[in-house]
């Protein structure tokens, strides 16, 4: 039972850099929250300061109402599990698991039999006696998380455990930790990563920070199907979403807008005000939405400069008209043969479009 | 010739045959013996190859057999033999050990070696193990760190005068010179002390000395590798509920205890061949004897070549199984 909240955490280091600001955050018990963001974020330092590895510069953080800003990390019921494993290379994956108990004062009888239990349960039991270096990286991860886990912690933090595994281990680990947390529903975790799939498959909400804050708090097919803001919009779903400048048409319970370097006009299942009318906007398209059309209505219009023909689906990367741009990108499912230096119309349902308004969502104006 | 003039010349001489030496009997070897050119090219490029280690290794194996391994077996031969008039020497089996081992004087010196055995690696180690932790953890720590690893760069007969200086004794009515003495009378003390004839506890004073030395050595080793362990081992661990003092003594030292080792038996052996403190300071009176200093006294003070080799036989026996492990842990360490 775990309820952790952090009500306006800032964290600033050496008195004048400022790396995080005004956070707030409720956990609900049970949840497993997912924090993503580019590198240096500042991912890692939130969920370092609920370690209580890092002081918590303002603001307070509480778990089930009780503030934690001082507590020291041993007292406040978390564990944690760390990228590059960090068992200790001189212990036996037994001691490596039981030196936290031993800490604790717990009996040698508990100590075996929580290892025991936790052991089996993690297929480690016939590597007990092994050092470290003896085990591979896929069962170092195990071991580590099998140390959290015998600490029956309320709280589990995950400081992106999966990065220093190959691909193949990397799925299956993921589904292992799925399988745990399913096994433990009381229990709360805090994961970070920079892999969208892990968050997007692993989260209960997503939590998506950037620029000292958090840009929007979301279960994953929130942040997929309405991002708050460009940035979410960009960075969840792969490759990133189209922006296409354009203006609003008309306004109501639909949106109409004419993209810029499109023709005719498309509608939007997005509401707008009346005030809105004429307002320049970016046109959000996935790539995954991009339909090749032929009539004269399109959002987007030029010739094929690459294609990457990946089996299941091809991709294609139209240039901009505006020089400096990022290529607009489209997914097209299947095999598409020749369909460089094509030139091709796209447009998509109205349903898939997104507007963004000074980089905010309509959809939350 | 001005004697700075001479070293100058002979640091040229010196420097420029060494360079002078790899150059040219390198280009020897590539233009003259074996050219990598003509219809043998394949086989002279492949037996230059086979030859140039060598080439490179002669001058210091050389010196090493005249410096090292001669003397080794000179020492032997003379241990084993009684001199004569003339010049001459006769064998005569272990005799010399057997007076070695009637000798007091060689059983104090063994027994004082075995105490500073004890005492000095496992204080500088101590010491410079604290000293690299706490070093670590402060802002002014690396000035701290220059200041005890200061004295690595005073020679072993500096360093004993400085501290003769600290256990000088004046006279009562004089201002006392001796940082000792003077602590001593401020905090009450009424008549100087000479210190360094206090029997039993003046070869504590002599190992000071060595301690003071080898302390900025195990620091600065120990120092670079407490920043070699991985800082999330130390993280897990707090976060696991140890303290500052559990994670020092269960979680750093035994990920670092191939170094202590290494730096354990370095120290080891230097205070086997411990000499000029002891030589500068109270020269093996009142019960400081050592055992390099005995051999000193036998071979150069006494003349009886006999004995003076059999004692230095007795430290290169005991030197070579610490340095046997030492070198073994130092390439464990390396890997």
């Amino acid at each position: 039972m775990a309820n952790l909240k952090l009500t306006g955490v800032q964290k600033t280091y050496g008195g004048s850099i400022n790396v995080l600001n005004d956070i707030n955050l409720d956990i609900q018990t049970g949840e497993l929250i997912v924090f993503v963001g580019p590198s240096g974020c500042g991912k890692s330092t939130l969920l370092r300061m609920i370690a209580g590895l890092e002081t918590i510069t303002a603001g307070e953080f509480t778990i089930d109402g009780q503030r934690m800003n001082e507590m020291p990390p041993a007292q406040r019921g978390i564990a944690m599990v760390f990228q590059s494993y960090a068992l200790y290379p001189h212990m036996t994956v037994r001691d490596n698991m039981s030196f936290a108990l031993k800490l604790a004062k717990k009996t040698p009888a508990e100590i075996d039999a929580a290892i025991t239990k936790v052991a089996e349960t993690l297929q480690l039991t016939e590597y007990l006696d092994r050092l470290p270096k003896a085990l591979s990286g896929g069962q170092r991860q195990r071991v580590a998380i099998g140390r959290s886990i015998v600490r029956d912690p309320k709280v589990y933090l995950f400081d992106e455990p999966l990065s220093n595994l190959d691909a193949a281990l990397r799925v299956a680990t993921r589904i292992e930790i799925a399988q745990l947390k399913e096994s433990m529903p009381d229990s709360t975790m805090v994961y970070v990563t920079h892999d969208q799939v892990e968050a997007m498959t692993l989260a209960t909400r997503i939590v998506v920070l950037a620029n000292k804050g958090i840009a929007q708090v979301g279960t994953p097919l929130d942040l997929y199907e309405r991002p708050e803001n460009e940035f979410v919009a960009q960075f969840i779903g792969s490759p990133a979403m189209n922006l296409l400048p354009g203006k609003i048409v008309e306004t109501g319970d639909v949106t109409t807008v004419r993209v810029d370097h499109g023709n005719g006009v498309i509608a939007a299942n997005i509401p707008s005000k009346p005030d809105m009318k004429g307002a320049v906007v970016n046109v959000g398209i996935r790539p995954e939405d991009m339909t090749p059309v032929t009539g004269d209505n399109y959002a987007f219009e030029n010739i094929v400069e690459i294609s990457e023909a990946l089996g299941e689906v091809t991709q294609v990367y139209f240039k901009r008209q505006d020089v400096n741009s990022s290529p607009v990108i489209a997914k097209l499912p299947g095999i598409h043969r020749d369909v460089r230096g094509q030139r091709m119309r796209m447009s998509t349902e109205p349903e898939k479009i997104h507007l963004f308004s000074e980089g905010v969502s309509l959809l939350y104006r | 010739m001005n004697p700075a003039l001479q070293a100058l010349v002979t640091i040229i001489v010196g420097v420029g045959g060494c360079v002078g030496y790899f150059y040219f009997s390198n280009q020897f070897l590539d233009k003259v013996l074996f050219p990598a050119k003509g219809p043998n090219i394949a086989r002279n490029i492949t037996r230059a190859n086979m030859i140039r280690p060598w080439l490179f290794l002669m001058p210091a194996l050389l010196a090493l057999s005249v410096y090292l391994v001669y003397p080794v077996v000179e020492t032997l031969r003379l241990s084993l033999s009684e001199r004569l008039p003339g010049n001459e020497s006769r064998f005569v089996g272990l005799a010399n050990y057997q007076t070695m081992l009637e000798d007091a004087k060689f059983w104090e010196a063994m027994r004082n070696n075995v105490i500073w055995l004890l005492v000095v690696p496992a204080l500088s180690t101590a010491f410079g193990l604290l000293a690299a932790q706490l070093s670590d953890r402060v802002r002014w720590g690396n000035i701290a760190k220059s200041m005890i690893f200061m004295p690595m760069a005073i020679s072993f007969v500096g360093a004993a005068v400085i501290w003769k200086l600290v256990y000088d004794a004046r006279p009562i009515d004089q201002d006392q010179i001796g940082v000792l003495n003077a602590l001593y009378l401020f905090f009450g003390g009424t008549e100087p002390q000479q210190w360094l004839t206090k029997l039993g506890w003046n070869n504590f004073y002599l190992m000071a000395v060595l301690v003071w030395i080898q302390t900025g050595f195990a620091m600065v080793i120990l120092s670079a590798a407490l920043r070699g362990i991985p800082e999330e081992t130390i993280e897990a661990a707090i976060v696991d509920g140890a303290s500052p003092i559990q994670v020092f003594f269960k979680i750093k030292v035994p990920q670092i205890m191939g170094t202590i080792v290494v730096v354990w038996t370095t120290i080891t052996i230097v205070v086997l061949k411990v000499f000029d403190i002891v030589y500068a300071m109270t020269n093996g009176q009142w019960e400081t004897q050592v055992l390099a200093n005995y051999m000193y006294d036998k071979l150069f003070r006494a003349v009886d070549w006999g004995v003076g080799s059999a004692s230095a036989m007795v430290i290169m026996l005991m030197v070579s199984p610490i340095l046997v492990w030492n070198i073994y842990n130092a390439r464990k360490e390396m890997k």
